[in-house]
């Protein structure tokens, strides 16, 4: 594995912490001996091609899937012992468009925000907050079907932020998305990061995984690299990430 | 609680901006019950009768008259030969035949015990038994007639020992089949819209994948199933009070008991119909199966409920099996409130019986919506 030496240390402010985590689905092992920690407020990216087990891991450390076995604490709670409190804690945003189609940005900023148990005038400041700030003032009342695809996952990520999470899991937030948008999108990450949320991403896309603090490259089910995307580049005489990534994957 | 609240004010939204649904929960079920207390009449009219006259006597015609006189009947032909009516009920020509022997009248005068024959088509059990019931009666009163200008005509005391049935109905005094239907409708309208929008409601949110979501944040299970729980309690309720009021000045149906007790009683019964259809919108992955399997509990429930047959003559393993059966538990209690007056001593049994069975389906839909795979 390709690891840089102080990979482990640090252990106070690691928001996530992964040891030997192992997910099977009957005979098949989908996450095999994850360790890894991610550290407050970095901007963490999640690579590998489909079916590599980025989404499995994914899922167990927002608790909604039962791990089999190994440790992991997310924002200081135990995903084994206590998925349930994990959740009040976080922010989750997957590849599936998961607001309401039939109901209106406004609406859906509510729900979200009711069901994490904020006060009406809590969710109306945070909601005014974000539509502001996406200048979405006018689509306030829109049915989230009228709005385009860009302007939906931007709002997507606003619901999920609007409980004031310390950390946000994001599976794949800019697939099926312009390259404009993918810029704005990124922005927005960045902002969130600076202050001091701390950024999961999943992605595809090479050019994000430059903009990520850190990056892990996932392949079969293993991490096979875990280091800043500078550090990888250097270390395997890659052009960019995108070389890291196919020689990775490649070898395997 | 707060976050229940958002749940139904949601449900409530979504609900209003479904225009295929809202049609559906609405408008059908108020059209079915007008056209269904119409059309689903147990009450057979026009029976095509045939007699066959071997007597052709007074007396004779004067039977003969009497069927032709009644609105149950149709009479088709009155022939000599019993083998001519034998061919008319094979053909379908007529539904039944009576046989009036030779000698009638000299028999019933000389105060001698004659027999006719009914011969009913009983292809369809039932309405073969509703005839021989209607012919009965038509005969019995004919002979009541005969005896009574018999006797006068002769002397008082040769009076024969004579059995007569004396019925009498209660509850539903003219036998008027709407106030029997219209209250049975009414159940099968609710369980229909109850069943299918929440079997419908919880795997449609798997479908489009807002579940996901909803599994991340820390909303519990069960605040979750009763804050989708509750918009459609909701709908029932008011689908249930247009069709009682329906009921009620469009069909005259008397309300006898206390309407506090039937809402009650109601309330009971949406809770146990919405957690079967919740169980199975999370047992189910697409609505399609979620439809399949609320149809197949629905005909089950519906069919050995005793709308459409009396309870008491199906099997005893199918009545143990009722016992799980909330559409059964709900019709009876509905009829007695409605119709019988009977108050909460009288259905006590039935209505806890239907709690405990809600709690039970409740629970197990709770433990069947899993937030962690």
């Amino acid at each position: 594995m390709i690891m840089p030496d102080s990979t482990l240390l640090n252990f106070d402010s690691n928001i996530i912490q992964v040891k030997n985590l192992v997910k099977k689905f009957g005979h098949f092992t989908a996450n095999d001996n994850l360790t890894f920690h991610v550290e407050k407020g970095e901007i963490f990216g999640f690579l590998g091609a489909n079916g590599a087990g980025k989404t499995t891991a994914i899922r167990q450390l927002c608790g909604l899937l039962a791990p089999t076995s190994g440790q992991a604490t997310v924002a200081g709670i135990d995903i084994f012992k206590n998925p349930e409190k994990v959740k009040e804690r976080i922010g989750y945003m997957s590849q599936r468009f998961s607001l309401y189609d039939d109901l209106t940005v406004w609406e859906n900023l509510r729900f979200y925000g009711g069901i994490y148990g904020l006060s009406n005038k809590i969710i109306k400041d945070r909601a005014d907050y974000f539509i502001n700030k996406l200048g979405m003032g006018k689509s306030r009342n829109t049915l989230l079907r009228d709005i385009p695809l860009g302007w939906k996952q931007k709002l997507a990520f606003s619901a999920a932020l609007l409980h004031h999470p310390n950390i946000v899991f994001m599976d794949e937030p800019t697939g099926g998305v312009d390259p404009v948008t993918r810029r704005q999108f990124w922005e927005m990450i960045y902002q969130t990061a600076e202050e001091g949320i701390t950024i999961f991403v999943t992605t595809h896309y090479m050019d994000e995984a430059e903009y990520c603090n850190r990056i892990s490259i996932m392949v079969d089910g293993r991490i096979v690299a875990l280091d800043t995307p500078k550090a990888l580049v250097k270390k395997l005489k890659a052009r960019n990430i995108n070389e890291v990534f196919i020689m990775l994957a490649r070898k395997e | 609680m707060r976050k229940i609240l958002f749940i139904i004010q949601k449900e409530f939204l979504q609900i209003s901006r479904n225009r295929a649904m809202l049609p559906i929960i609405f408008a059908v079920p108020l059209i079915q019950l007008v056209i269904l207390v119409h059309a689903a009449t147990f009450e057979i009219k026009n029976i095509d009768i045939a007699v066959v006259d071997n007597d052709l006597s007074m007396m004779s015609n004067k039977l003969t008259d009497k069927f032709n006189h009644s609105a149950f009947f149709q009479l088709r032909n009155i022939v000599s030969d019993v083998n001519e009516a034998k061919r008319q009920l094979e053909m379908n020509e007529v539904e039944v035949f009576i046989n009036i022997p030779a000698n009638f009248e000299k028999k019933m005068i000389a105060q001698q015990k004659v027999e006719i024959s009914v011969v009913v088509d009983a292809v369809n059990s039932r309405n073969a038994g509703l005839i021989s019931g209607y012919i009965k009666e038509i005969i019995e009163n004919y002979n009541k007639e005969i005896f009574v200008s018999l006797v006068s005509d002769i002397t008082q005391n040769k009076k024969p020992a004579k059995i007569l049935t004396n019925k009498s109905y209660w509850y539903n005094t003219q036998l008027n089949y709407k106030n029997f239907m219209v209250p049975g409708i009414l159940v099968i309208l609710v369980t229909l819209i109850g069943v299918f929008l929440s079997a419908m409601n919880i795997v449609r949110e798997k479908e489009i994948g807002t579940i996901e979501q909803l599994n991340v944040t820390p909303l519990g299970k069960f605040q979750f199933i009763i804050g989708k729980l509750v918009p459609f309690m909701v709908i029932g309720l008011l689908e249930f009070s247009i069709g009682l009021l329906i009921g009620k000045f469009a069909f005259q149906i008397p309300i006898v008991g206390s309407l506090f007790l039937l809402y009650g009683v109601l309330i009971i019964f949406l809770f146990t119909l919405l957690a079967v259809g919740f169980l199975i919108s999370t047992l189910n992955n697409t609505q399609q199966q979620a439809l399949l399997v609320a149809y197949f509990f629905m005909m089950l429930f519906l069919l050995m409920s005793g709308l459409f047959t009396p309870i008491d003559s199906i099997p005893e393993w199918a009545r143990i099996l009722n016992k799980i059966n909330p559409v059964a538990y709900f019709l009876k209690i509905n009829r007695m409130i409605i119709l019988k007056g009977s108050v909460l001593t009288d259905i006590f049994k039935d209505v806890m019986s239907l709690f405990v069975l809600g709690i039970i389906i409740l629970n197990l839909a709770v433990f069947r919506y899993k937030k962690t795979v």
